[in-house]
C-alpha cells in the first residue's frame, strides 16, 4: 500500500458510510460493555434485521464516548440532522431509538406502533450542548466514540496513518524530532518530560539496534485513559508508535499492555494484524525503505511495571523490578539499546501534531503545558467518565461544569490527582489552573490522568490510608525504604483512623515521608508519600481531631482503640 | 583509562573513569555502610545504605550504582544522611524477626554490626514480627526467612559466580522470600550444586551451615575474590598454561 | 556527699541481665558508696518508691503488671534506662506477638504438654496482645543493649549516669544480641 492507496481506502470507507441513511453508534467501551453495552448492540442489530433496515442504518460499534457513568451510551447520526446522544440505554430502549430515527424517518414506511413509546425515550437523550461535551477538546480521542476500533478502514477514512505517510515522505527522522520538540508535547505518563527531546536523545543514541516501547501498564486507581484510548482507538496509538519508530531509527515497538485489559490488547493484536496485512506496519511500510513491527507484551498485574525500568525489565521476562537511573533507558534500555518509552497517550498526540503542525498543537494549553491531557473524573461528581481537556483549564471547570457538580447538595472537599503518586487539592484551590507546573507547586501531580473528587463524607487521613495501602501492596521490595516504609507509614494511618495514635505517631509518619521520598530507589517510593504529605499539609487538623479527640467528622473511621500507653486504669 | 578528579567531603580525589562512586570511597577509606554491595557481585542499588548527596542533584544517589565523574562533588555523611542510613535499619531491623540473641550470626552478623557502628540503638517503628518459616531440608544448609534482609546476595551469587541460578525472589513488598527453584524444599532442589557460595555471602544468620548454633557461624568472602581473579587470569580456561 | 537513688526492675525478661550487673564484681563495692539502691528485684522493696534518680529497666512489657510498673516507674524516675535487649528490643519473649493471645495460650497449655493451669483469668496478670520493647511504652532516656550486656558494657553505661554525663557507648558495646 502507498499513499494514493490509503486516499483510495478513505473514499471508499466514507462513500460506504454515507451510503447509510443512519448510523448507530454503540459504545463497547469496557464501562458501556460492564452495564449491559453489548445487549443494547445485539437488541439494536436485531431490530434493524426485523425492519430490513440493513441497507439504510447500520449498528456500530464504537469507542468511549466519555460520560461513563450514564452508560451504555449511543450516538445517532442520521443524514442532514443533528446527531442525537442517548444514556442509560437498555436493549428496549435501543428498539425504540431504531424505530424513531430509522423506521420513522424511512420515506416509504409507515410509522410503526414503537413511536408511540417516544416521549419515554425522550428521557433518555443527552443534550450534545452541555458543558459536559462543550467544555472539552478532543484531540487524542478525536476518533473515540465515533469509529469502530476494529476496522481499520474506518481508522483510515478519519485521516489515519496520513500523518505517518506524510512524515515517511516529507520529513527526515531529525524534522520529525523537532516538529515535536517545537509542539511542546510533555510524557502524558506523568513525569511530563518534553517528549521530543526524548526522540532526539534516542535518534543521537549509537546503537545498531533501538526499541520503541508504549507503556500501557495503566494502573492508578480510578483511572482508565490509557485503557479507553487502546480500546477506542488503537491505530492512533500504532500510528504514534510508528512515526516514532521512524524518528529515533528504531525497527521494533513494544506496546505493553497490563493484563487487566483484554478488550484493549485484542484490539490492538488485531490492529496490527490488520495493519501489517495492508503494509501499514511490517516491512517497507507504505513502500518506503522504513520497517517496523509492533508486538505486544501483555503485563501480570504488577503496578510498579508501569514505572520504565520494571517495564523494560518485564518485557525482556524478568522479574519486574526497576533498576537505578542512571543509565536512561534513552542510552540503555530493552537488551542494553536506546530505547524510547512513552506513555501510550502520549503516542496518540504525535499524528496530530504531525498533521496539524507544531504551531497549531502549541497554540493550545498553557506556557509551559501544551495541548491536551485526557482525565478519568471519577468520585462524588455528578458525571463521571473520560474527559479530554485543554490544559490550563481550571479545576473549577473540570469539577462543575463538566462533571455537573457534588451530588446531593453536598459541599467540594477536595481533588485527588495523580493517584497514589499524587495529593489532594482542596476547595481553596479550585481555580488552579490544571497544568504539570501548577499541580506541583501544589503539592500534587499531574500523573497520569486519574482525577477522583471527593466532598464532605470522606476522611482525608482514610484517603490516605487507602493509597499508602495501594502503595504497600504494590511495592515490588526491592528497596528497603519503600518496602518496609510503605508498610510502616500505613500502620501509624491505621492507628491514627482507630484511635490509637499519639502526637509522636503523626511526626514518625511526617519523618518517614521525607525519607522514603528521597532513598527509594523508584517513582513508586518517591511518590508513596505525596498522598499522605498533601492531607497532613492541607488538613492537619483532620489529622489532629483523630488523635487528640478521638474525632472523624466524615464519620467514616472507627477510633475505637486507645494508646497502649492509656490501657492501664481505662 | 582515563583518571576523574572529584570532592569527596571537601577533598579532592582522583579515580579512575568507570569506577563506582563506593568503590572509590572504599578505596579512600571512607566509612560507608552497604547491605546489598558485595565486591565480586553486580550491584544491585536496593539497601539503600550508600546514598549520598551530589552538588547540583536535587536527588540523593546510591555510590554504589554511580559512576564517579569529572568535576562532581560529594557529601557522604552530611547528617541528613546519617539519619536516613539510621531509619533504614531501623526498617530492616522492624520487618523480620531479627532477634540477635539467638541467631546462628551474632557477633558475625553484617546488620547487627552496621547498626551497632551507626548507633542504631533502638527501633522506633512496630515490630511486624511477620510468621516466617525455615528450611533446613538440605543436607549441609539452613535457609531461614526470619533474618532474611533480601539483599539478593544469593540469588546474584548462584547465578554470576556458581552459574546455577538456584536462588530467586518471589513475591513483591514485605511478602517477597528468597526461593529455591520453584519454590520448592532446598533439600529437594535438582539444580542447587550444594557448593555453598549462597551461604557465605549471606550478610545474616539467613543461611548458614547445619550444626551451627548460636554465634557459631562465621561467613568468609574471600572465595568471590580467588574465582574472579581466577576468571581475568584466565587460569581456568581450555589451553591455559601454554 | 549524697547518695543517687537507684533501682532495678525486672518486667517480661529471663533475669540474666540483673545476673550480669551481679558480675560487675568488685566494682558492686564502688557503687554501692555512690548509690542508694532503692527499689530492685534483689532488695526486698514491695512498691516503687518516688524521687528516683536513676533506674534500669530489665525485661520487655509483655502483660499489664508490666505496663502498670513501666508508668509508674517513668513517673517517679528522673532517668529510665532500658536494659538489656528485651527492653531495648523485645527480644526472645516477642517470639510469641506472631500468635495471638488465645491462639498463645492454646497452643502452649491446651495443646501443650503440661497440665492446664486454672484461675488464669483472676491470678495472673493480662496479656497485651503484644510484647512491646519499653520505649514504646513510655519515655526511655538511654538504652544499653545485649543479651545481656556484660559487666562491662554496664559498668560504662553505669558511671557515664553516675557522672551526670549522656551515655554513648562504644560500637562494639552496643550490639544487639
Amino acid at each position: 500500500m502507498n499513499r494514493s492507496d490509503l486516499e483510495a481506502m478513505a473514499q471508499r470507507e466514507l462513500q460506504r458510510q454515507q451510503a447509510f441513511r443512519c448510523r448507530i453508534l454503540c459504545c463497547a467501551s469496557t464501562p458501556c460493555l460492564s452495564s449491559g453495552g453489548s445487549a443494547v448492540y445485539d437488541a439494536i442489530n436485531e431490530a434493524i434485521k426485523e425492519g430490513s433496515l440493513d441497507a439504510e442504518v447500520q449498528a456500530v460499534s464504537t469507542g468511549c464516548m466519555g460520560p461513563c457513568s450514564r452508560g451504555p451510551m449511543i450516538t445517532v447520526q442520521v443524514n442532514g440532522a443533528e446527531e442525537v446522544i442517548y444514556e442509560h440505554v437498555t436493549p428496549e430502549i435501543g428498539r425504540q431509538i431504531v424505530a424513531q430515527h430509522a423506521a420513522a424517518d424511512a420515506p416509504n414506511r409507515e410509522a410503526t406502533p414503537e413511536v408511540e413509546s417516544a416521549p419515554s425515550l425522550s428521557k433518555h437523550v443527552l443534550p450534545g450542548d452541555i458543558p459536559f461535551f462543550v467544555k472539552q477538546k478532543k484531540i487524542v480521542l478525536a476518533n473515540s466514540g465515533l469509529i469502530d476500533p476494529e476496522r481499520l478502514e474506518d481508522y483510515v477514512a478519519h485521516n489515519g496513518y496520513k500523518a505517518l505517510a506524510y512524515a515517511l515522505r516529507e520529513m527526515t527522522p531529525e524534522e520529525v524530532c523537532r516538529e515535536i520538540i517545537n509542539s511542546g508535547l510533555r510524557g502524558r505518563g506523568g513525569a511530563g518530560y518534553p517528549t521530543g527531546l526524548k526522540w532526539d536523545m534516542v535518534r543521537k543514541a549509537r546503537g545498531d539496534k533501538k526499541y520503541v516501547v508504549a507503556n500501557g501498564d495503566e494502573g492508578d486507581p480510578g483511572a482508565y485513559m490509557d485503557r479507553t484510548l487502546m480500546e477506542s482507538d488503537p491505530h492512533r496509538v500504532l500510528e504514534g508508535m510508528a512515526i516514532a519508530g521512524y524518528a529515533v531509527g528504531a525497527e521494533q515497538g513494544f506496546i505493553y499492555v497490563r493484563g487487566e485489559y483484554p478488550i484493549a490488547a485484542k484490539r490492538l493484536e488485531r490492529a496490527i494484524r490488520s495493519a501489517e496485512r495492508r503494509g501499514l506496519l511490517g516491512s517497507r511500510v507504505l513502500e518506503s525503505n522504513f520497517n517496523f513491527r509492533i508486538d505486544v507484551r501483555i503485563g501480570a498485574g504488577a503496578f510498579v511495571c508501569g514505572e520504565e525500568t520494571a517495564l523494560m525489565a518485564s518485557i525482556m521476562g524478568m522479574r519486574g523490578q526497576p533498576i537505578p537511573r542512571p543509565p536512561y533507558p534513552a542510552q540503555s534500555g530493552l537488551w542494553g539499546k536506546p530505547t524510547l518509552i512513552n506513555n501510550v497517550e502520549t503516542f496518540g498526540s504525535i499524528a496530530p501534531i504531525i498533521q496539524n503542525g507544531a504551531e497549531w498543537f502549541a497554540s493550545i494549553g498553557t506556557a509551559k503545558s501544551k495541548g491536551t491531557k485526557i482525565f478519568a473524573l471519577a468520585g462524588k461528581v455528578d458525571t463521571t467518565g473520560l474527559i479530554e481537556v485543554p490544559m490550563g483549564i481550571t479545576l473549577r471547570e473540570i469539577v462543575y461544569d463538566i462533571g455537573g457538580g457534588i451530588p446531593d447538595g453536598l459541599a467540594f472537599k477536595a481533588a485527588q490527582t495523580g493517584g497514589p503518586s499524587g495529593g489532594c487539592i482542596p476547595a481553596a484551590h479550585l481555580d488552579t489552573p490544571v497544568d504539570y507546573e501548577s499541580l506541583r507547586a501544589l503539592g500534587s501531580i499531574m500523573g497520569s490522568g486519574g482525577l477522583i473528587i471527593m466532598d464532605e463524607h470522606s476522611c482525608m487521613v482514610d484517603v490516605a490510608k487507602f493509597f499508602m495501602e495501594f502503595c504497600m501492596d504494590e511495592s515490588c521490595g526491592k528497596c528497603v525504604p519503600c518496602r518496609v516504609g510503605t508498610v510502616q507509614m500505613h500502620r501509624l494511618l491505621e492507628r491514627i483512623t482507630d484511635g490509637s495514635a499519639t502526637m509522636q505517631d503523626l511526626e514518625t509518619l511526617k519523618e518517614l515521608c521525607v525519607m522514603v521520598k528521597e532513598t527509594s530507589l523508584c517513582g513508586l517510593g518517591q511518590s508513596a508519600p505525596n498522598p499522605v504529605q498533601s492531607t497532613i499539609h492541607y488538613f492537619l487538623e483532620e489529622y489532629e481531631a483523630h488523635i487528640r479527640d478521638h474525632h472523624c467528622a466524615a464519620g467514616v473511621c472507627t477510633l475505637d482503640k486507645r494508646p497502649v500507653t492509656e490501657w492501664v486504669h481505662a | 583509562m582515563s583518571v576523574v578528579t572529584l570532592t569527596i567531603n571537601d577533598e579532592l580525589v582522583s579515580a579512575q573513569e568507570g569506577e563506582t562512586l563506593l568503590s572509590v570511597l572504599h578505596e579512600r577509606g571512607i566509612d560507608m555502610p552497604t547491605l546489598c554491595h558485595l565486591d565480586g557481585l553486580s550491584e544491585r542499588g536496593g539497601c539503600r545504605l550508600c546514598m549520598v548527596e551530589l552538588e547540583g542533584s536535587a536527588r540523593l544517589q546510591a555510590a554504589c550504582v554511580t559512576q564517579v565523574q569529572e568535576g562532581m562533588i560529594v557529601h557522604t555523611h552530611s547528617e541528613r544522611l546519617v539519619k536516613y542510613r539510621k531509619m533504614i535499619l531501623e526498617l530492616l531491623f522492624s520487618e523480620r524477626n531479627h532477634v540477635c540473641a539467638v541467631c546462628v550470626m551474632n557477633g558475625n552478623c553484617e546488620l547487627q554490626w552496621e547498626a551497632a557502628k551507626i548507633g542504631m540503638d533502638h527501633v522506633r517503628y512496630d515490630y511486624l514480627n511477620p510468621d516466617l518459616s525455615m528450611d533446613a531440608s538440605h543436607d549441609r544448609f539452613v535457609l531461614d526467612h526470619n533474618r532474611c534482609i533480601l539483599c539478593t546476595r544469593c540469588v546474584r551469587v548462584c547465578d554470576e559466580i556458581e552459574g546455577a541460578h538456584v536462588w530467586d525472589v518471589m513475591g513483591r513488598g514485605v511478602n517477597s522470600r528468597v526461593i529455591i527453584d520453584l519454590n520448592q524444599p532446598w533439600g529437594t532442589s535438582q539444580s542447587c550444586t550444594s557448593c555453598g557460595k549462597c551461604v557465605q555471602v549471606c550478610p545474616t544468620g539467613a543461611l548458614s551451615a547445619k550444626g551451627a548454633t548460636v554465634a557459631e557461624m562465621e561467613k568468609q568472602h574471600n572465595f568471590l575474590r580467588w574465582i574472579l581473579d581466577g576468571r581475568e587470569k584466565n587460569v581456568w580456561s581450555y589451553g591455559n598454561g601454554k | 556527699m549524697k547518695k543517687i537513688k537507684f533501682a532495678t526492675a525486672w518486667l517480661g525478661g529471663c533475669s540474666g541481665c540483673h545476673m550480669s550487673f551481679l558480675d560487675l564484681d568488685e566494682k558492686l563495692i564502688d557503687l554501692a558508696d555512690k548509690i542508694e539502691l532503692v527499689y530492685s528485684p534483689i532488695a526486698d522493696v514491695k512498691e516503687f518508691p518516688a524521687d528516683v534518680d536513676v533506674t534500669l529497666v530489665e525485661g520487655a512489657v509483655a502483660n499489664m503488671d508490666n505496663l502498670e510498673l513501666a508508668q509508674q516507674i517513668r513517673a517517679r524516675s528522673r532517668l529510665v534506662v532500658s536494659f538489656g535487649d528485651c527492653a531495648v528490643t523485645g527480644n526472645v519473649p516477642t517470639l510469641r506477638n506472631k500468635l495471638g493471645v488465645d491462639d498463645l495460650l492454646t497452643a502452649v497449655y491446651h495443646e501443650g504438654p503440661g497440665r492446664h493451669p486454672t484461675g488464669g483469668d483472676t491470678v495472673m496478670p493480662k496479656l497485651l496482645p503484644k510484647v512491646l520493647p519499653l520505649h514504646q511504652v513510655i519515655k526511655v532516656d538511654a538504652f544499653l543493649p545485649g543479651c545481656p550486656p556484660d559487666a562491662d558494657r554496664i559498668w560504662a553505661a553505669v558511671s557515664a549516669l553516675l557522672a551526670g554525663e549522656p551515655v554513648v557507648l562504644e560500637p562494639e558495646m552496643r550490639t544487639f544480641g
